[in-house]
């Protein structure tokens, strides 16, 4: 995409240098303590909270002129608001944007990790809805604070037994809660049970911003990321047994389930747009040289 | 491919930007000048300078403009602008003893020195819909002003010269009398955080209590206020003063720090609430106070916040108004507005993750029940 024209009036990347040097210091706290939720003074920003306004400040205070910078939301860029905030960015800052995931040097994403492989020179940045995982078993944010502290984990470990119990399997859909390094109990963020496992001791810097509930926290490269389990009920992905993408024949990949609106059919389509368009590309120039 | 209404996101954007646009002119009436907004929408402004945390009226006036008279939207675009001003310094502490009053009235006593002043309420009119108003002119309005305020008329400055400059307080006659409890040395001593620079933690210090009710959610601080005084956590509170007026703004000057500068002064709306006896270590019972004070004239919001603010001390979290996590946390006009909008976002990786699960869970289910078949 072509460089735009950075919008006058504001500051690069809209915050003040002041905010981003702090967003900048807790988000160092962050990496120094794997799964630890770091408080911050959360922005207002001209997009509503719950909507990334957590991914984007952690976005706002990293980019610099020469990153190319990538958005996603539900895996996909060109949902509406993945525009938005690309859109915000770049002309707050004038960088260059791209759908690549193997170009990208700063990716925001919201529920999802990008179907290919990300190096260390690439920085991860997710949307956190709800940053605290121990809030499935305690309301209070004192009570929880006081719980990590302790490394009590006692109710979360009851509720999975329970689900168990009660269903026969543990139900957490997204947001899978994780063991950092350890030591703190982690919420990866609304991403799918199949995109838990990449963050286990991976190349990349994982940054996890909350605006609304206003924490920071992080999963640096090389870091041991487990799902909570027991032995007896492993942890599961997403069960895509038999079926692929509609567009790339991907057997391999997160998958939207599609519903006809004439015949009522399910279909399926990857989740990851850019990664799937690639796959179509490589296909079609495979044809054309074959 | 028939299942694409979230995609293409750029085009369809700015056509629903274009169609904002559309709705709010396509009446094809004269367009609504912020002067007007900022002069006869005065409470809608003073409400959105509040719960934005900007003391800018014509800032908010646009706001409001901008958001069709949505408080709630216009709060956000007038936060969201703060964001990117600087935070070039902190304002000497207002004593609102200080307070050049528009209105200040007393629930507690029938008589209090300097007198009931009513000033600009609706408190005691009939909430008839006044059909006049539909057809008021120019002409109107300054017939009405020539009568009631020629002074104005004249081009001299409209104030409130027959006022006296400032008054004793309610509160500090009771103070005086040891009916009241004392401010605790504690919380005298106590350093003012500044929430928008530090995140609030728990137990909140009085003043981030404050702050975040200061800025909070008009309707929202209401509903939580009302609960206590329905008796979730009642603190039995009588208004012992509600004033509101005009403050200085001073600040230490930028480079003889020793000097004092008025540089403006500010509208604000303050709240004391006389609530429940408590006993201090002295064992003697007093009475015990909830404060409240914010932008504007917002008298609503000071009297639920200085509600709030005395039901949080009980410290009891028997009822949500005494819990100040409950409390702070739900607020804020801002974050709640957003994160209820957000569930218009698109959620189908998420739920296709927990429809992988319920179905496995079915699957269980079933052959469960063919098992004990």
């Amino acid at each position: 995409m072509l460089k735009k024209k950075i919008q006058s009036g504001y500051n690069f990347a809209f915050l003040d240098e002041q905010s981003k040097k702090e967003i900048r210091r807790r988000t160092l706290k962050a990496v120094a303590i794997p799964g630890y939720q770091v408080p911050f003074a959360s922005r207002e920003l001209p997009i509503a909270r719950g909507w990334g306004t957590g991914g984007l400040q952690l976005t706002m205070s990293l980019i610099g002129p020469d990153d190319i910078l990538k958005v996603i939301d539900q895996g996909s860029d060109d949902v509406v608001n993945a525009v938005n905030i690309r859109k915000l960015l770049a002309q707050t800052t004038g960088v260059r944007t791209t759908e690549d995931t193997r170009e990208a040097t700063l990716i925001q994403t919201r529920h999802r990790i990008p179907e290919e492989p990300l190096e260390d020179w690439q920085i991860l940045v997710f949307q956190v809805p709800y940053p605290e995982p121990l809030r499935r078993v305690e309301p209070s944010e004192v009570k929880t604070r006081e719980m990590h502290a302790e490394a009590d984990y006692s109710r979360l470990w009851v509720y999975l037994y329970e689900d168990i119990v009660r269903w026969g399997e543990i139900t957490i859909g997204a947001q899978y809660p994780v063991m950092v390094n350890g030591r703190y109990v982690m919420d990866p963020s609304p991403v799918p049970r199949w995109d838990v496992p990449r963050l286990n001791m991976a190349e990349t810097l994982y940054l996890f911003g909350a605006g609304r509930e206003k924490r920071i926290y992080a999963v640096p490269p090389h870091t041991r990321v487990e799902s909570l389990q027991f032995s007896d009920y492993p942890f599961q992905v997403e069960d895509f047994t038999g079926k692929q993408c509609d567009l790339c024949g991907s057997t391999d990949a997160y998958l939207d389930e599609i519903i006809d609106d004439v015949t009522g059919a399910r279909r399926y389509t990857c989740s990851d747009t850019a990664y799937c368009a690639k796959r179509r590309q490589l296909k079609e120039e495979a044809g054309k040289n074959a | 491919m028939g299942y694409v209404p979230i995609k293409g996101g750029q085009a369809a954007i700015e056509a629903a930007e274009k169609l904002v646009r559309y709705f709010r002119l396509r009446g094809g009436s004269a367009p609504l000048e912020i002067k007007q907004i900022q002069d006869q929408m005065r409470l809608a402004v003073d409400r959105v300078m509040g719960e934005g945390s900007l003391y800018a009226p014509f800032h908010a006036a646009l706001a409001l403009k901008q958001a069709e008279g949505d408080t709630i939207e216009a709060s956000f675009l007038l936060r969201a602008y703060r964001s990117t001003l600087p935070r070039i310094g902190y304002s000497v502490v207002v004593d609102t003893r200080d307070m050049t009053v528009i209105r200040r009235i007393s629930a507690a006593f029938k008589d209090i020195p300097g007198g009931q002043i009513l000033g600009p309420t609706r408190d005691y009119s009939l909430r008839l819909l006044d059909f006049q108003l539909a057809d008021e002119s120019l002409t109107h309005i300054r017939e009405f002003l020539s009568k009631f305020a020629p002074g104005m008329m004249r081009g001299e400055k409209i104030g409130t010269e027959e006022v006296p400059p400032s008054f004793p307080k309610v509160v500090d006659m009771l103070r005086a009398e040891g009916l009241l409890e004392t401010l605790t040395a504690g919380e005298e001593a106590e350093e003012i955080i500044d929430i928008t620079r530090q995140p609030i933690t728990f137990p909140a210090p009085r003043a981030a209590r404050l702050q975040a009710m200061a800025r909070g959610e008009t309707g929202g601080l209401m509903a939580l206020a009302y609960s206590s005084m329905r008796g979730y956590g009642n603190v039995h509170p009588t208004l012992g003063e509600l004033r509101v007026g005009y403050v200085p703004l001073r600040v230490y000057h930028k480079t003889r720090s020793d000097e004092v500068v008025t540089v403006g002064r500010v509208l604000v709306t303050e709240a004391e609430v006389i609530a429940r006896m408590d006993a201090e270590e002295d064992n003697i019972p007093r009475f015990t106070l909830g404060y409240g004070l914010c932008f504007g004239h917002n008298e609503i919001k000071a009297i639920s916040m200085a509600v709030l603010d005395r039901a949080m001390r009980t410290g009891s979290k028997e009822a949500p108004a005494e819990d100040e996590e409950f409390i702070l946390y739900h607020i804020d006009g801002i974050e709640a507005s957003g994160f209820t909008a957000h569930w218009k976002l698109p959620h189908y990786v998420t739920f296709q993750s927990v429809l992988d699960r319920l179905r496995r869970a079915q699957q269980v289910a079933r052959r469960e029940g063919e098992g004990t078949q």
